[in-house]
């Protein structure tokens, strides 16, 4: 039942109770949302929107604390609006927050399952290896970053993963090596049932061609421009073994073997202008007020 | 004899002005104008315009009062079985309802009812006179309605003023669903939607937003948990594509996604607001109905060059209003009749540079009684675009009947409901609007959602299924 009051009609505040960088371009908020709280599944998203002059962008749920209706976002800090939640304090809030959206993660027992986080990729495969993990799988993850401070969540994997293997590309912390190499060397020592891979596109289309010759089951969460997450402006459309689906609500996971990443990496690129004009305005602007 | 007074034209935004500026087009009629036009009416003892209307608005009655003078009367009149009569009087499609109707249509010109309906709502509102008559007796029950498009504003209001509890789920961060974020502000202003939607906060309506059903909680849940009944009013939510080569290009939309970006988040605005939009030089809309001439017709405010519009019909055949053909013509719309894309052709980096289209002619009748558009065998041209907006139409969106058991779906997976009760399969859950027939008009969603509002008193009352 919802708590008598808990809507004043037509708005809920979404207060942040806590919000803090883990890396330089990195930000960890933890935000009242009851509704999505109580309903959310592991491979879920929402959809936010910072104030009335805000994009809606979607976000994964990377954990969710049902008593105290929260739930918690990784964000990179890329653009506009995620550099607007980084100046964000606790007991602030964010405009909307809509969700959960998006099919949850077909979480079973298959085995060995290897999750592959990449960057901010990280922040949603923890919740399906713990997931995974509590399922009875043996669970190894593999995640990587550029280098040592842009690396999140190393201490949840370890708690969730029964070997956790640590990956930047220039050395500065773990090995010094790509997330693909990795998984070419757990793949060469054991068998491997499913793989889950969530990172930038060329990392989860690299996953996936590693893992076609052998058929290894292979899922990846797409990132695609959305507008309202329900499945009605059709602008999250990826090609999946040759058909139009919606990230939205056919997705977010779909088989990386399936996906024509290509189309994918053009469509994320529509707005690039855009969103670097918007970003620029937002910088002047904050200087400006500095001066 | 005394002289015939012709149907008075609603004066309007020149259109080299209104390319330029996203205000309301038709600017309404004086109160001198209004009575003029009221005085038209022949106040047949059998009107037949009323059996035009899916809400069987008692049209000569309003018209009277307007001609008396009485504009308060008239919206009251009007408001006994239309709730939103400021949005129909602009976007109904008046000329194949009540003016089709009207005696005078076989002598000339009709009544302008529309018009007339338009200028009593914003008479009432701009001076917000008219008080709101909730029923003094509460009722026991609980309702959740699901949507807040035409369907679901006017169920909640029906079942508010019958004095129940009423809790409105909207998936949005606004409320009115179609009203804001496919109708552009040329067309409906949303200061409009937002008067109405605030009525029915006054009634007592519970208005929760950013709550997708379906997926935030489902259907059984809200009836497990003290609703006791649910009215599904989720709309045509699924935009369909042509699917043809090159549709995933940088550049090609949905109308949906198009007009979604430009009206509900206000791209227009970009920078200002966050959300941008693609703004091309020229623009290639495919599609023959209201949603195409409204996508068109934002493309040029947005300030395209260039807007094309392709239609494989003719003219004859386009389901659009004659008042939204018109204005996009007035606007400088360049109609491609008896045309279909068959590809969208991309540069190397795969934005839209150019639409492959076939001439059609008009063959034998369809299902539909229009006659079937054939190609013309050769006649492949290119229209140069660096944006498309696919306008042609929605399938059903399948968040509610995927997580709703039991409930009986037609084969395109919309709910089957009961054409006067709005009953579905599922014991306590009607349904109405563009989710039960397909994409359809606001008037039949806002009629459906009357329907269900009297079928859930019912229900309510004798627990009767």
């Amino acid at each position: 039942m919802r708590r008598a009051g808990q809507y004043i009609t037509g708005y809920t505040v979404h207060r942040i109770r806590v919000n803090e960088k883990i890396s330089p371009n990195v930000g960890k908020m933890i935000v009242e949302a009851p509704d999505v709280a109580r309903y959310r599944k592991p491979g879920q998203f929402i959809m936010l929107r910072v104030d009335e002059y805000g994009e809606r962008i979607p976000l994964t749920i990377a954990d969710v604390d049902g008593e105290q209706g929260t739930i918690t976002l990784y964000y990179q800090i890329v653009g506009k609006t995620t550099e607007q939640m980084s100046r964000l304090e606790a007991g602030g809030s964010l405009k909307d927050v809509a969700g959960p959206l998006g099919h949850p993660t077909e979480i079973r027992n298959y085995g060995t399952a290897v999750c592959v986080g990449g960057g901010i990729g990280v922040a949603p495969i923890y919740p399906i290896a713990a997931a995974l993990g509590k399922e009875g799988n043996r669970v190894i993850g593999v995640i990587g970053a550029r280098t040592k401070e842009l690396l999140i969540l190393e201490r949840e994997m370890g708690q969730v993963c029964e070997r956790l293997v640590v990956c930047t590309d220039d050395g500065s912390h773990g090995r010094k090596a790509f997330v693909t190499e990795a998984l070419a060397e757990i793949m060469a020592a054991e068998k491997v049932d499913i793989v889950v891979a969530i990172g930038p596109v060329p990392m989860m289309r690299a996953v996936s061609e590693q893992t076609r010759p052998s058929g290894i089951k292979t899922l990846v969460s797409l990132n695609s421009v959305m507008v309202d997450g329900t499945g009605m402006c059709g602008g999250c459309r990826v090609t999946v073994n040759g058909e139009k689906r919606f990230t939205c609500v056919d997705g977010p996971e779909f088989d990386g073997h399936q996906v024509n990443f290509d189309e994918l990496m053009t469509r994320l690129n529509t707005y690039r202008d855009e969103e670097a004009l918007s970003m620029r305005e937002h910088r002047c602007r904050l200087e400006g007020g500095r001066s | 004899m005394k002289e015939k007074i012709p149907r008075q034209p609603m004066p309007e935004q020149p259109p080299a002005e209104r390319v330029r500026n996203f205000k309301e087009v038709p600017l309404g009629y004086s109160d001198e104008t209004a009575r003029l036009e009221a005085s038209r009416c022949l106040q047949c003892k059998r009107p037949t315009c009323v059996d035009g209307c899916p809400v069987r608005i008692d049209i000569p009655g309003f018209i009277k009062a307007i001609r008396d003078g009485d504009f308060l009367e008239s919206i009251r009149v009007i408001k006994l079985t239309n709730s939103l009569p400021a949005v129909c009087g602009r976007v109904c499609p008046q000329e194949e309802q009540c003016e089709q109707l009207c005696v005078l249509t076989k002598k000339g010109e009709s009544v302008a009812i529309g018009k007339l309906e338009r200028f009593a709502a914003d008479y009432e509102r701009e001076r917000e006179q008219l008080e709101i008559r909730a029923s003094a007796e509460r009722k026991n029950g609980r309702v959740a309605v699901l949507g807040s498009g035409p369907a679901g504003l006017t169920a909640a209001g029906e079942l508010a003023k019958l004095g129940y509890r009423v809790t409105v789920f909207e998936a949005f961060h606004s409320a009115g669903g179609v009203l804001v974020y496919g109708i552009p502000e040329f067309r409906l202003p949303k200061a409009i939607v937002q008067y109405e939607v605030d009525a029915l906060a006054k009634l007592g309506v519970e208005i929760v937003l950013n709550r997708v059903v379906g997926s935030a909680g489902t259907v059984n849940e809200l009836l497990a948990e003290g609703y006791d009944a649910v009215f599904i009013g989720t709309g045509a939510g699924l935009p369909l594509f042509l699917e043809i080569p090159g549709e995933n290009l940088q550049g090609v939309y949905s109308a949906n996604e198009y007009l979604t970006r430009a009206n509900l988040m206000k791209a227009y605005k970009f920078p200002e607001y966050d959300t941008p939009i693609a703004r091309g030089d020229s623009i290639a809309v495919v599609g023959g109905g209201n949603v195409a001439m409204d996508s068109a017709r934002m493309a040029l405010r947005l300030g395209s060059k260039k807007v094309h519009l392709i239609y494989r019909r003719s003219r004859a055949e386009m389901p659009a209003r004659v008042e939204e053909v018109h204005h996009a013509e007035e606007e400088g719309v360049i109609f491609q009749l008896l045309t279909n894309p068959v590809r969208f052709i991309g540069d190397e980096k795969g934005r839209l540079k150019a639409v492959e289209c076939v001439r059609m002619e008009l063959g034998e009748p369809d299902d539909s009684g229009r006659r079937r558009p054939v190609v013309v065998k050769g006649s492949e041209f290119t229209i140069d675009a660096d944006v498309a907006i696919v306008a042609i139409g929605n399938g059903p969106n399948p968040l509610i009947p995927r997580t709703t058991p039991g409930l009986a779906l037609n084969k395109w997976g919309n709910i089957v409901a009961d054409e006067e009760s709005m009953k579905t399969s599922r014991k306590g859950v009607f349904a109405g609007g563009d989710i039960v027939t397909g994409a359809a008009t606001v008037i039949l969603a806002m009629g459906a959602g009357r329907k269900a509002a009297l079928a859930i008193d019912t229900y309510l009352q004798t627990g009767e299924w």
